[in-house]
């Protein structure tokens, strides 16, 4: 009797896949799942500060808002996630995880502030600044194709490889400040404080217009590249299943080297507008985690780069606002860091309600 | 030159305790399939749970007891790293969330933990200055009474505190266990095909859960090591540094065998404190000498990927969720 009812016990839920799901109830889904997300928040906030949730929202509004150059230094923090997000998509919808943006933006700002650095006076601005911009790609380019011609060619694990590069990228940029700064100190000053060559110019007065209008052509650019062209098929075909991309005729290895090359080229870029336009230094922190925050963001937007900047908007309102609490409440700044960490669990967990369905177990199937 | 070489190793091996409490964490979960890119925000949290709780104990006892000293961190460090291990098991198990993402948002997570109550955990008491739980600590850095009577070989080898050993015996006894044992060789066949283990009725999400788990507390005790043993029960923010991932990368160097890791960590200690041991080395040089860890690391994966040895291959399934109906 025991082992014939043993024989019966089904599992209470049932788990299916979907095959698909109607756009506005997976942004439902999307939405609770945000709301949930800033309801477990505000019970961390309550539990660390004892201040109303809502008034802390309010000031993280208005650590974003609250100025002109509050919004300009959000839409630039935006723009430069935004665009190593960009750099890292491509890759991640063939299936390989670049993990190295990090090391690959590092390496990119590196080679701009070399440029600035020993080319100061003797050439001019005007071709400086295209001079940098190659030799960013370049840097870029290289980084993350070692991995990749590695991957193409043996199949070396690439999301750990990548993730090695950061660290090797790191050593050489502490290694030039060293070299360049004459003290020893370990921190760059401002390069070219005077001249101002190898600096990005103003556009109408405004410092980091240029660099949001580049990396705006660059999300629509992305866009119609994986959209519509050839090459943006064969990086979902790829992704989708390697041994259908070789039975139809795709080179794998050459659509894999190929992708990383602008996964690095776009990194590079990134690094590029990090020190001309932004910083105007180097340091070994350039990326800040960005290199890492990227890859969340490309994957909450399901690799759509109009998705993207949406949810880069989301994830730097959230630092900046988490910036502005830590400075209102007098926390500590990580606080930013932990409500970052319980969005995302939030966001990516509730893909799973979007991608199965959960069938609760039947009278009649339990029967 | 003697007593630096020791010097240099007794130094190499203290550097190596928490990167090989890492690797063993993230091998245990690795075996099962899941590449837990969370380990370094695993391992800062295994830190602040285990400051946090000694700071509690030392804060409401006058008197504290040593083993209470030792023994409520060291509790609260393993809570601490779990938790975010089961965070991380629940969304990828559970909810077949990608890994990868899954584990760097708990590194991000983790780090902020970590950095967030290291800063302001004394404010929270009205307290200021930084965290120095010098009780703690010297209950943890306690050595063996006749270390220092047996000369360089004891000075080198038996003054470490009692974690140092404690991660050596968990990793060979890992090391067992995955060999050995039943248990281990179904562990190993989740991670390597988890639709056959499951057709021969291995439960998968028991193994998954349970590996990652202990993985995870395991791990946190590096944590731990650091902030009790290391600095003596002082936090600084960000003091740990990269050595999580320094810790991962030593999985790969060891070809995820945990007997190899043992040694592997105290080459990685060796070489992450190389340039302070080198005469003669420009601030700038030294920079380069820490690169060194890095590159041999992905020597020896890229040599891995070449020879195609079956028995050195990461396993089969690593980073990807298993889902039982998707075949």
């Amino acid at each position: 009797m025991k082992t014939n009812e043993k024989h019966t016990r089904e599992p209470l839920f049932h788990i299916t896949k979907r095959s698909d799901i109607v756009w506005w109830k997976a942004w439902i889904i999307r939405a609770i799942a945000i709301i949930s997300a800033l309801i477990v928040c505000s019970f961390v906030i309550i539990a660390l500060t004892k201040y109303n949730p809502i008034q802390v929202y309010k000031t993280m509004i208005e650590g974003s808002f609250g100025s002109e150059r509050k919004i300009w230094i959000l839409l630039q923090n935006i723009a430069m996630l935004l665009c190593i997000s960009l750099a890292v998509t491509p890759a991640f919808k063939m299936r390989f995880w670049n993990l190295g943006a990090e090391g690959q933006v590092l390496i990119g700002g590196l080679a701009s502030a070399a440029c600035m650095f020993y080319f100061k006076d003797s050439i001019p601005n005007g071709l400086l600044i295209p001079i940098m911009l190659v030799a960013s790609i370049l840097g870029g380019v290289i980084w993350g194709v070692i991995p990749a011609f590695f991957k193409a060619n043996w199949g070396t694990n690439e999301s750990l490889f990548t993730l090695m590069m950061n660290y090797v990228a790191t050593q050489p940029v502490a290694f030039f400040i060293m070299v360049w700064v004459p003290n020893g100190s370990s921190v760059m000053g401002v390069i070219n404080q005077m001249t101002k060559s190898g600096w990005l110019p103003d556009l109408f007065g405004k410092k980091y217009l240029l660099n949001i209008i580049v990396v705006a052509v660059v999300t629509v650019i992305m866009f119609v590249y994986l959209k519509y062209s050839k090459q943006g098929y064969e990086i979902s075909v790829v992704g989708e299943s390697e041994n259908t991309a070789r039975y139809i005729g795709i080179n794998v290895k050459k659509v894999i080297i190929r992708t990383m090359i602008i996964s690095g080229a776009v990194c590079g870029l990134a690094g590029f507008l990090l020190v001309s336009g932004t910083n105007h230094t180097v340091s070994t922190n350039l990326a800040g985690g960005m290199g890492f925050t990227a890859i969340m963001v490309s994957w909450l937007a399901k690799f759509n780069p109009v998705v993207m900047t949406l949810t880069s908007f989301l994830i730097v309102f959230l630092q900046r606002g988490a910036g502005e609490i830590a400075t209102a409440f007098r926390l500590n700044e990580s606080v930013s860091d932990i409500l970052t960490g319980i969005i995302i669990f939030f966001i990516i967990g509730c893909e799973f309600f979007i991608n199965y369905r959960i069938n609760k177990r039947s009278k009649k199937e339990a029967e | 030159m003697l007593t630096t070489i020791f010097a240099f190793i007794n130094a190499a091996i203290i550097q190596g305790i928490p990167l090989l409490f890492g690797a063993t964490g993230e091998i245990i979960t690795e075996k099962s399939g899941n590449l837990n890119l969370g380990i370094p925000g695993i391992m800062y949290m295994g830190g602040i749970s285990g400051i946090i709780g000694g700071y509690l104990y030392e804060h409401y006892t006058d008197n504290p007891a040593a083993w209470l000293c030792i023994l409520v961190p060291f509790i609260s460090s393993i809570i601490g790293s779990s938790l975010m291990a089961l965070i991380y098991s629940f969304l990828t198990i559970t909810l077949r969330v990608n890994q990868n993402v899954t584990g760097l948002a708990l590194t991000t997570f983790g780090i902020g933990v970590g950095n967030f109550f290291g800063g302001s955990l004394l404010s929270f008491f009205g307290e200021t200055g930084s965290i120095s739980l010098i009780t703690t600590g010297n209950y943890y850095k306690a050595k063996l009474p006749f270390a220092d009577k047996l000369g360089l070989f004891g000075k080198t080898f038996l003054s470490l505190g009692f974690l140092a050993y404690l991660a050596i015996i968990i990793a060979i006894i890992t090391s067992y266990m995955l060999n050995r044992t039943r248990t281990g060789l179904n562990l190993r066949a989740v991670g390597e095909n988890p639709a056959t283990a499951d057709a021969a009725g291995i439960n998968i999400t028991k193994y998954k859960y349970l590996s990652t788990v202990i993985g995870g507390a395991i791990a946190g005790l590096g944590g731990l090591y650091f902030v009790m043993d290391y600095t003596g029960g002082a936090w600084t923010n960000n003091g740990f540094g990269d050595r999580g991932w320094l810790a991962i990368a030593i999985v790969i160097f060891a070809v995820w065998k945990p007997s190899m890791a043992i040694l592997s960590s105290f080459l990685f200690g060796g070489l992450y404190i190389l340039c302070v041991y080198i005469p003669g080395l420009s601030s700038s040089s030294k920079e380069l000498i820490n690169m060194l860890p890095y590159l041999v690391t992905i020597l020896v994966l890229v040599v891995v990927s070449m020879r195609k040895k079956r028995e050195n291959q990461p396993p089969a399934h690593l980073g990807l969720s298993y889902f039982r109906e998707e075949r």
